[in-house]
């Protein structure tokens, strides 16, 4: 892909369109700008290009900051998409001098260009971006022309030095948005007050009857009929982010982000020595952004547990905020409780009673000779609906898949698991 | 029309005076909000535990102003139909009928006086934006958290423009808008944009000395040493580590049951017996009653005395 920037007003390369070399070779670098967007997941058409290029030139750019206004007044049509337009532009855009070089070609007034400073962790979204402008080697790629930021392979390691979580990429999210759509938690849909019109529907809809047959003149009575809508109950997530779980929280996060994204009612929370509510954190649209805020608003992160007063906590100060409405709640944890195991009972017990649904999913169950023998493990299997057996929890797939599927089976039945440890 | 504009409270004082005239006894931010609300037509959003008074503020304010209290009392899967309006589909059918055996067969006359505002049942959404010779009404939409989003959504348009559209009909507009009044548990959050339109006050436990004011004009046969020794109680309690703290309904429920059993003070085995009154959940009555209870009795004694 020739997704980088050409070299300007070079003989030979006039566009026929423009007339003008330098218009031309704007123009061809806006749309090697606007696949590199659609590359990094923003929708992008031949159409929002020539918009572009439109804007450009209806705008009389004359600076740095008026382009980008008016590539992002056309490219970027959501709050989230702002995030990868800006690194996109920054790097696409930052050869020093060039792109005002354009534009001085343009226009008699120019600026000086200001390069932005180097940063010391990448941002939501580079990860895509680095895939989507150097994309696996395609033959006629013009190599004089790309410029591969150094940020991205060297923030790269420093991402893995801080155990950060790897950004995802964009391939991972449309993954995942597939992903999610497979996912089928059993009792998942309740059946609400509300009723909506549908032919095969049981129960006579009175106001539309009335209504159509108002339309004949009221001599015959046409029946409108209508049923009760099903909808999903509210999920509660209460994750751990301690030491020993460490491996799964970006799969788990990934997760409840996009479940969030799909399903409105969800609710986030994080626990390893502290609770933290990060519900707001994940209804950020951007999967890279909304993980940073996660990771900024938990401190124990990687740490130690307490699963039994985290619990305690959620209890007294959210149950009632967040359970109020039949919620289905899903534990993730390997319940290995460091502290007294009474606690722990007592407000599983509650928890329980609680909510609608418990379902625990414990990544323990990838040793294949796992036994409830661990105190805690025994303490909280008593007080939830379903066990969730987890083999291989290395992706979003397969997470959903150990969450989907019929409930009553021994292999999810809790009382199962403790007779067999007994 | 200005008549009943003035009637509503000049200052905060004022606010804080017509309240306490009815017995209702609250703190001075309340009465803040609540005066901003009435000055500024802005609904009033109550959020708070159970128990704590906000639908009370709503009946007060309704019998103090002189106005009609409607209230909508929100339940999951509440529709317009229920809380705006429906059609009287009985009688409608009963119009078709007649003017069928009478030969009327114009399409539009038979339309025009079926769903005219005759067969127009109004629910109390509809009904709040009537003119009414008091003046506007006050409306409490009692626990807007059991609803649904679908119904929060749609009270948006009524709240920022106290009007209804009926398609069949035309646009119910209120001349002046009513005293909102919207009241939640807090059993799921409620959307920033019904928020942003209304003064919010989260109602929280009255202190000590405020209790009493309450329990002493609520339950003024309660001899004043019962009133005090259970504000004290309670008011101990709320520092527990309880599932549900004891509301304000609770200590006047507690006031009246003690007061019923002719108890001058409190001792340990009359609150025992007793604090299925105050605590609902058993884990809780376990946590306190017995040993607890004679020490939290006995650090009282010793409090009251330094």
């Amino acid at each position: 892909m020739a997704d980088a920037p050409e070299t300007a007003g070079e003989p030979g390369r006039i566009d026929p369109g423009m007339g003008d070399p330098a218009a031309g070779a704007l123009v061809q670098n806006i749309m090697h700008f606007g696949r590199a967007l659609r590359a990094a997941g923003l929708p992008v058409g031949p159409g929002t290009i020539i918009d572009a290029a439109e804007a450009v030139k209806v705008s009389g750019v004359t600076n740095r900051g008026d382009f980008r206004a008016a590539l992002q007044a056309v490219f970027v049509t959501r709050r989230e998409h702002l995030l990868l337009f800006d690194q996109a532009f920054d790097i696409f855009w930052k050869r020093r001098g060039f792109m005002e070089k354009l534009i001085a070609m343009l226009s008699p007034i120019t600026e000086p260009n200001q390069e932005n400073q180097p940063q010391s962790k990448p941002k939501a979204g580079a990860a895509r971006l680095a895939q989507a402008m150097m994309p696996k080697a395609e033959p006629e790629v013009q190599e004089a022309e790309i410029e591969v930021d150094q940020r991205f392979t060297v923030s790269a390691a420093e991402v893995l030095q801080k155990k950060d979580f790897a950004q995802m990429t964009a391939e991972e999210i449309a993954e995942a948005k597939l992903a999610i759509a497979r996912l089928r938690l059993s009792n998942d849909e309740v059946r609400t007050r509300r009723f909506r019109a549908d032919l095969r529907g049981r129960r006579i809809d009175p106001r539309r009857t009335f209504r159509k047959s108002m339309r004949a003149g009221g001599s015959s009575i046409d029946l409108a009929m209508r049923s009760q809508v099903m909808r999903h109950p509210p999920v509660v997530a209460i994750c751990d982010i301690s030491g020993s779980m460490s491996d799964y929280t970006r799969v788990f996060l990934h997760f409840l982000h996009a479940l969030t994204e799909r399903r409105r009612r969800v609710h986030t929370f994080l626990f390893g020595t502290r609770l933290t509510n990060v519900t707001r954190a994940l209804r950020h649209k951007d999967p890279d952004e909304a993980l940073e805020l996660c990771t900024a608003e938990a401190d124990d992160w990687s740490g130690g547990t307490r699963i039994g007063s985290c619990l305690h906590l959620f209890n007294r100060s959210w149950s009632r905020r967040v359970l109020g409405q039949g919620a289905i709640v899903l534990m993730f944890t390997d319940g290995l409780e460091r502290e007294g195991t009474d606690e722990l009972a007592r407000e599983m017990e509650r928890l329980h009673k609680s909510c609608r649904r418990l379902i625990w999913l414990n990544p323990l169950l990838r040793y294949d000779g796992f036994e409830a023998r661990a105190q805690g493990i025994r303490a909280m299997l008593p007080h939830v609906d379903e066990f969730r057996p987890v083999h291989n929890l290395s992706s979003m797939e397969a997470l959903i898949e150990a969450l989907s599927g019929e409930a009553p089976s021994s292999s999810t039945d809790p009382r199962a698991w403790l007779r067999a440890a007994a | 029309m200005n008549n009943s504009v003035s009637t509503l409270p000049s200052s905060i004082d004022a606010t804080l005076d017509l309240l306490g005239g009815a017995d209702y006894i609250c703190d001075r931010p309340l009465a803040t909000v609540l005066y901003l609300s009435l000055r500024m037509g802005r609904p009033l959003f109550l959020e708070g535990e159970a128990g704590v008074g906000k639908t009370e503020i709503a009946k007060v304010l309704s019998s103090t102003l002189g106005r009609r209290l409607i209230r909508l009392q929100c339940y999951e899967g509440l529709d317009v139909s229920s809380a705006v309006y429906e059609w009287n589909y009985a009688a409608q059918m009963m119009a078709i009928r007649l003017a069928e055996a009478s030969g009327e067969t114009d399409r539009q006359q038979l339309e025009g006086d079926v769903f005219s505002e005759r067969y127009l049942v109004k629910r109390p959404l509809l009904q709040a934006l009537q003119p009414s010779v008091d003046g506007p009404p006050v409306l409490l939409i009692d626990e807007l958290d059991r609803t649904d989003e679908a119904f929060e959504a749609f009270l948006l348009e009524i709240l920022s423009d106290y009007q209804v559209t009926v398609p069949e009909l035309g646009t119910f507009r209120a001349e002046q808008p009513p005293i909102v009044i919207i009241t939640s548990n807090r059993t799921r959050e409620i959307h920033d944009a019904l928020k942003r339109r209304c003064l919010y006050h989260w109602v929280g436990y009255p202190d000590a000395e405020r209790e009493i004011e309450i329990v002493s004009a609520k339950v003024p046969d309660a001899p004043a040493k019962l009133t005090a020794d259970i504000v004290a109680f309670v008011q101990k309690l709320r520092r527990e580590d309880l599932f549900k703290l004891p509301g304000v309904a609770e200590t006047l429920d507690w006031a009246g049951a003690l007061h019923e059993l002719n108890a001058v003070a409190l001792d340990p085995a009359l609150v025992t017996d007793t604090l299925g009154v105050i605590l609902k959940y058993q884990d809780d009555i376990e946590k306190i009653g017995g040993a607890k209870v004679e020490q939290m009795l006995a650090d009282m004694r010793s409090e009251a005395r330094v």
